[in-house]
């Protein structure tokens, strides 16, 4: 039985050593390169005596970066993306909550790491990848790995303002890469586009299922989201065949007629997840692509990726959505109401999961973690954890689990997670502003920021765009003389949300 | 041109649209902007922006908006 995810590696180097494993615009390395490089990694790593501890990998998103994660988990430890779209506020909590002694970067990144106030050691991936791998070596740490041993780390918007660092296990990875492989019939011959980040989890649905199968991952650059016909040129040219984006970057192809002049011609297979599919939008790429399988997925970071899918079998109105279906093999989803029950068919109840692809936890933090990994209420015999993802869902007609709302204030935002009040957080950091709450307008999926005090709007934009990432950057911001409040005296939501549809219908 | 400029201050308050030519080399906009700017103007406009149009070029500078505007509307 597989039990370490750098298997996958070691076995499609003695298949496919010379095929391209990851590529980006300047650069590409095979499976071989990528299987010395990361093992020379994982060997200076070692030897500078770094063990079961998060090593940061602060480097731009190229294919060194992938290959620079399975390096630090050869070393025994586990990697923690990040990356230098992510503001420098950001980036000093998640160090604060880490406190790490390594960071690798590139040649972009080593000269900025030192304005975070970071005092460990720093190390240069074009200098490490020297390193004369130490077969003795790797081999004794690969005796002493175990499958619940920690590969990373990634970090998740939180209410109080501080990120949450997910931990994950090989285990809970390898559950989701069988399943979800299985699920999007990746081959040898799959050839991705890759577009979320790398210092998110969703990424692993091309990084592992390359090395699963031999399959070749192209980079797409940030860049070309902006414009659709360059995009699809681009999907063209690589003959991509199998795509994972976040919804907004398919619509951003759908939406301007993109499709009359240029349809990506190699696509068979579109997997979209993170946000809900306007069917508009979907029926045009079911229109000009009606050969391929849609399959939309779901699932929280503390899940290891993606929990469910549903394959599009069907057609949907215009006032319909998309279900997420079904749970991938070996998970399993419980409803449960109020107070902890299972609601009645067709009734909502929260989305809570069960199974291996549970994450460890929250890195450092007990407290968040214990909040929302419990004991499953259904079992009162022995210890089983369940995952409350805070989402609400229900089942349909067709017995597919549907996507109802969240039970706080956490939105989805081109494709990202975040809670609006990590924003308000931030906000109320700059000593002028008294006052901020945070809206969310669903349709025009725009961040609205009421504020009240004695400072510009463009003032407050370019301090929110030093502290927080672009995409949680308000799209709008408004000033206020006072705040409206609720009798007990919180900000009332409701009201400023009646305030800005009356300000938008005008 | 005042209009362009306003749409762009409601995304970037903080940007002096009248003088930056770096719009996009700079990532000022990016493809979380450009959805909500092409919206915007071809709500504010009344047109509609081919997609052979939006190419970096046409959207570096408040001022080759104005001029891929103008184009548009004399087109019709």
């Amino acid at each position: 039985m597989q039990n370490n995810v750098l298997e996958y590696l070691e076995i499609i180097v003695g298949k496919v050593p010379d095929k391209i494993a990851y590529a980006d615009e300047n650069s590409a390395v095979t499976f071989r390169e990528a299987y010395d490089r990361s093992r020379a990694i994982g060997t200076f790593i070692h030897k500078q005596g770094h063990y079961k501890e998060p090593v940061v990998v602060f480097m731009g998103k190229h294919p060194g970066t992938i290959i620079t994660f399975y390096g630090v988990i050869y070393s025994g430890c586990f990697y923690v993306p990040i990356d230098e779209e992510i503001p420098k506020h950001r980036i000093e909590l998640i160090l604060g909550s880490l406190n790490p002694k390594a960071v690798i970067c590139d040649n972009d990144t080593i000269n900025t790491i030192s304005e975070f106030g970071y005092e460990g050691r720093v190390y240069l991936y074009d200098d490490i990848i020297q390193t004369p791998h130490d077969e003795n070596m790797l081999m004794d740490i690969r005796d002493k790995q175990i499958d619940t041993d920690p590969i990373y780390i990634v970090f998740t918007s939180g209410s109080t303002g501080i990120p949450k660092g997910v931990v994950a296990c090989h285990r809970s990875v390898i559950d989701y890469i069988e399943n979800l492989t299985d699920v999007l019939k990746i081959n040898e011959n799959t050839v991705f586009g890759n577009q979320t980040p790398l210092y998110v989890d969703a990424c692993l649905k091309e990084l592992y299922p390359t090395l699963k199968y031999g399959a070749t991952t192209y980079i797409i650059p940030k860049s070309l989201f902006m414009f659709p016909l360059k995009l699809v040129e681009f999907l063209n040219d690589k003959k991509i065949n199998t795509i994972c984006w976040v919804v907004s970057a398919l619509t951003i192809i759908s939406a301007f007629g993109t499709f009359e002049k240029a349809v990506p011609e190699y696509l068979h297979t579109i997997a979209f997840g993170s946000e809900v599919f306007p069917i508009k939008q979907f029926k045009l790429w079911r229109k000009y692509l009606p050969n391929a399988r849609f399959i939309n997925l779901y699932g929280p970071t503390e899940c290891t990726g993606m929990s469910c899918y549903y394959e599009v079998n069907r057609d949907f109105e215009l006032d319909e959505t998309i279900p997420i279906g079904r749970p991938f093999k070996n998970t399993d989803i419980i409803l449960l109401d109020d107070q902890d029950k299972q609601p009645k068919q067709g009734d909502v109840g929260e989305i809570c999961i069960r199974g291996t692809s549970l994450t460890l936890g929250y890195y450092n933090n007990f407290e968040k973690t214990n909040e929302v990994f419990v004991q499953n209420p259904l079992n009162t015999s022995y210890p089983e954890l369940i995952y409350r993802t805070g989402d609400l869902g229900k089942y349909n007609e067709f017995g597919e689990l549907v996507f109802v709302s969240r039970k706080d204030n956490q939105i989805k935002h081109m494709g990202h997670r975040i809670e609006l009040g990590e924003i308000e957080v931030v906000a109320n950091m700059q000593p002028d502003i008294k006052s901020a709450c945070c809206i969310f307008d669903n349709d025009k999926k725009k961040i609205i920021l009421y504020y009240v005090g004695d400072i510009t709007k463009a003032e407050v934009a370019g301090f929110l765009k030093q502290k927080l990432p672009r995409y949680m950057v308000p799209n709008m911001i408004e000033n206020l003389d006072s705040m409206p409040l609720t009798p007990n005296g919180k900000i009332n939501r409701v009201l400023l949300m009646e305030k800005y549809k009356l300000q938008e219908n005008l | 041109m005042d209009k362009i400029i306003e749409i762009l201050e409601g995304m970037h308050p903080e940007v002096d649209f009248n003088t930056c030519n770096t719009l996009i080399d700079d990532k000022i906009i990016d493809s979380f902007d450009i959805v909500t700017l092409i919206s915007e103007l071809s709500e504010e406009f009344d047109i509609s922006i081919p997609v052979e149009e939006i190419i970096p070029e046409n959207f570096n500078s408040a001022k080759a908006i104005h001029a891929l505007i103008e184009r548009l509307l004399e087109d019709e």
